[in-house]
């Protein structure tokens, strides 16, 4: 893909499954982590995601194929190259961030588990570049979940490792903190040059942030792509079948349920959210050039000097006005079709 | 190190040295203090209180100390293996294992144990020793088979009940003197041992001690869950069957030398918890084997309390640490590994 760049990780004709019951998952995956590159696993339920993950890991037995991790060839040597957050809460009691944190230099160290002034340092480093270095004196087990994310993050950073997996990083979290992984996890990419694979369901972030998207389809393949490209060749929609959301234009389908178009008149952020709010109640919005004569009522917006306010007209009575959607709509519900 | 954890260790400490000389001075003949460093001091050797003190009170202070470390460092290394609080040396059957090769001694009525001879507690030692290392055996070939640590704690209580049971039968059918003599066996004794076998005993804690030591980096490590453990380079088969070894020689030597002796190892790294607040085995480790000392000290001070009668050691500490264990319940609303 990159010309001069070796993958880090190559999966070579990978059949992962469950050995015990002889459930195959995923067969002959062919796919590659590259360094500086962050990789989004999407899938439905169930597909395999995880297993998909810990295969990698080396924490799962291959059904058939081979996973190269560059610069090892010793399974021992894996936790130097790759570390792992799971969907797993590794909650332990009475325990300080900071020390629990340090269990990733466990890769480094002997077995009399002293950390030396290098060590701490990476600590340290890893605390501040997640943005929890107030929290590494709290117990684990106060955290909430994003916080425990975060603390989680920290300590696969602290393992020192050019690839990082993670799996559903995001799952619990809120809007805010969703973000924020996010970014974490795409600067990661561009300042520390990782390679990092999640797997996870929210598609609007997977969009915005993946350099590739690894989509596992439900006939046991993964097809690997640019996101936008799997939008425009239909692969998401081919996969998740969404019932009435248009990937495209990034929207849920409304059905118009009511008899009554309505002409909407405005400019900017105002006319999308006025549009949104007309349509998830089941109006049909239709543009003044779009407009015919047997349209009878008309929205204009109007922005006085940021003060925003909506003109119902029905082309019978006075003009009404109000000044917010709510009542907008509840004005608009009550004309007849 | 803050001053708070620098006073608790000091506490640990200073509890177990104002023990040790309580339970010297304690017992039917009364010994104060100035008659015991002069007894000691002394070179008289027929002088009574000296031979009282060096010879039996001093060998029996030694035997609580051995016996208590070593039963609650194999208790925390249970309770981590299996990160169940409630884990302990008799959980792995071990402990049944010793009881039922000694009561097949007893009670088949073998003429090696009549008397009071030192062929007949050596062949109770023997036959405890064997016992339970056949059981630990047996756990240490399941070990291999089974993957989860929760299976293993399955397989011990049901190894634990089936030896039980063959325990009662053999109870039922063999006649009343016997009976008695294995009844005794049970109720654990702390002052019959000899330096000789102190000095085994001593040996045997050292050789658990240095191989819990060895592991802790893997007994930390296991906290966070397996696979956690694995991905930072733990190898699990290993360090299991480590653990299993340490907790199988420090619960096997104390069985047979002096009896099974209950409660101690689920007890006291709860004990132990309250007063240093930590799940790092490196401060744990040394931690429980002060605390496993200072309780079976206190055990059996109180056990000379009466004056005339000795009341046997496993009725006190089940008496001692099951309020105790309720109490840090309840105060805690939950007991965590």
């Amino acid at each position: 893909m990159i010309a001069d760049l070796k993958p880090v990780v190559t999966l070579d004709n990978v059949v992962i499954g469950f050995r015990e019951n002889g459930r195959i998952l995923f067969e002959n995956i062919n796919l590659a982590l590259w360094p500086g590159r962050l990789v989004c696993l999407m899938g439905r339920n169930g597909v395999g995601k995880s297993s998909l993950i810990r295969s990698i890991a080396g924490l799962q037995k291959l059904i058939a194929g081979k996973i190269a991790i560059s610069e090892t060839s010793d399974n021992r040597e894996i936790p130097k190259q790759i570390s792992t957050v799971l969907t797993e809460r590794a909650s332990v009691a009475n325990m300080q961030v900071y020390e629990f944190v340090s269990f990733g230099r466990y890769p480094y160290i002997d077995w009399k588990a002293n950390l030396s002034e290098p060590d701490h340092e990476k600590i340290r480093a890893s605390l501040s570049k997640v943005g929890i270095v107030d929290l590494q004196d709290s117990n684990v087990s106060t955290l909430s979940d994003g916080q425990m994310q975060m603390v989680m993050i920290a300590r696969a950073l602290v393992q020192d490792t050019p690839i990082i997996l993670l799996d559903e990083p995001t799952a619990h979290l809120d809007l805010n903190h969703r973000l924020e992984v996010m970014k974490l996890l795409k600067s990661l990419t561009r300042e520390l040059n990782k390679a990092i694979l999640i797997s996870t369901h929210e598609l609007d972030l997977a969009l915005q942030v993946a350099d590739e998207i690894w989509l596992a389809g439900s006939d046991k393949t993964i097809s690997p792509g640019i996101p936008e490209d799997l939008v425009l060749n239909g692969s998401f929609d081919h996969v998740f079948q969404f019932k009435g959301f248009d990937l495209k234009s990034g929207k849920f389908h409304h059905a118009p349920f009511r008899d009554k178009p309505i002409v909407l008149i405005g400019e900017s952020h105002a006319f999308l959210w006025t549009k949104n709010a007309l349509e998830r109640n089941g109006f049909k919005v239709v543009t003044r050039y779009d407009a015919s004569e047997n349209h009878r009522y008309t929205v204009t917006i109007l922005d006085e000097e940021g003060k925003i306010s909506w003109l119902v007209d029905d082309n019978l009575k006075q003009p009404q006005k109000t000044f917010s959607i709510e009542n907008l709509l509840s004005i608009v519900c009550a004309l007849p079709e | 190190m803050t001053s708070k954890t620098k006073f608790s260790w000091f506490l640990l400490v200073a509890l177990l040295a104002a023990l040790f000389i309580l339970d010297l001075l304690s017992g039917s003949v009364k010994i104060s203090v100035a008659e015991a460093i002069r007894a000691i001091s002394s070179d008289r050797g027929e002088d009574i209180h000296r031979e009282i003190l060096l010879n039996f009170r001093l060998t029996k202070a030694l035997t609580c100390i051995l016996a208590g470390g070593s039963l609650a460092l194999a208790g925390l290394q249970m309770q981590t293996l299996f990160r169940n609080p409630l884990a302990g040396p008799d959980v792995l059957g071990l402990s049944s294992g010793a009881s039922l090769a000694v009561s097949i001694l007893y009670l088949g009525t073998f003429d090696i144990i009549k008397g009071q001879s030192a062929s007949a507690s050596w062949s109770i030692a023997v036959a405890a020793s064997v016992g339970c290392m056949a059981v630990f055996l047996i756990m240490l070939l399941i070990a291999r088979k089974l993957r989860d640590n929760v299976s293993l704690l399955l397989v011990g209580l049901m190894i634990g009940a089936a030896t039980s049971s063959v325990v009662s039968l053999l109870q039922y059918i063999s006649n009343a003197d016997d009976l008695q003599l294995y009844m005794i066996w049970t109720f654990g004794t702390l002052g019959a041992l000899n330096w000789a076998e102190i000095m085994i005993l001593g040996i045997v804690t050292l050789i658990g001690a240095a191989v819990a030591i060895y592991n802790m980096k893997a007994l930390n490590a296991w906290m966070m869950g397996e696979y956690y453990a694995r991905s930072i380079g733990i190898n699990l088969s290993r360090s299991r069957v480590l653990t299993i070894i340490s907790g199988g020689i420090l619960t096997g030597a104390v069985t047979a030398f002096c009896g099974p002796i209950a409660f101690v190892g689920l007890a006291v790294p709860h004990l132990v918890k309250l007063i240093i607040s930590t799940n790092d085995h490196k401060k744990l480790i040394p931690a429980v084997l002060m605390g496993g000392a200072s309780l079976l000290l206190f055990c059996d001070i109180i056990a000379q309390l009466p004056n005339d009668i000795i009341l046997p050691v496993n009725a006190i500490t089940a008496l001692i640490g099951a309020p105790v264990v309720i109490w840090v319940v309840i105060n805690n609303k939950s007991v965590k590994v």
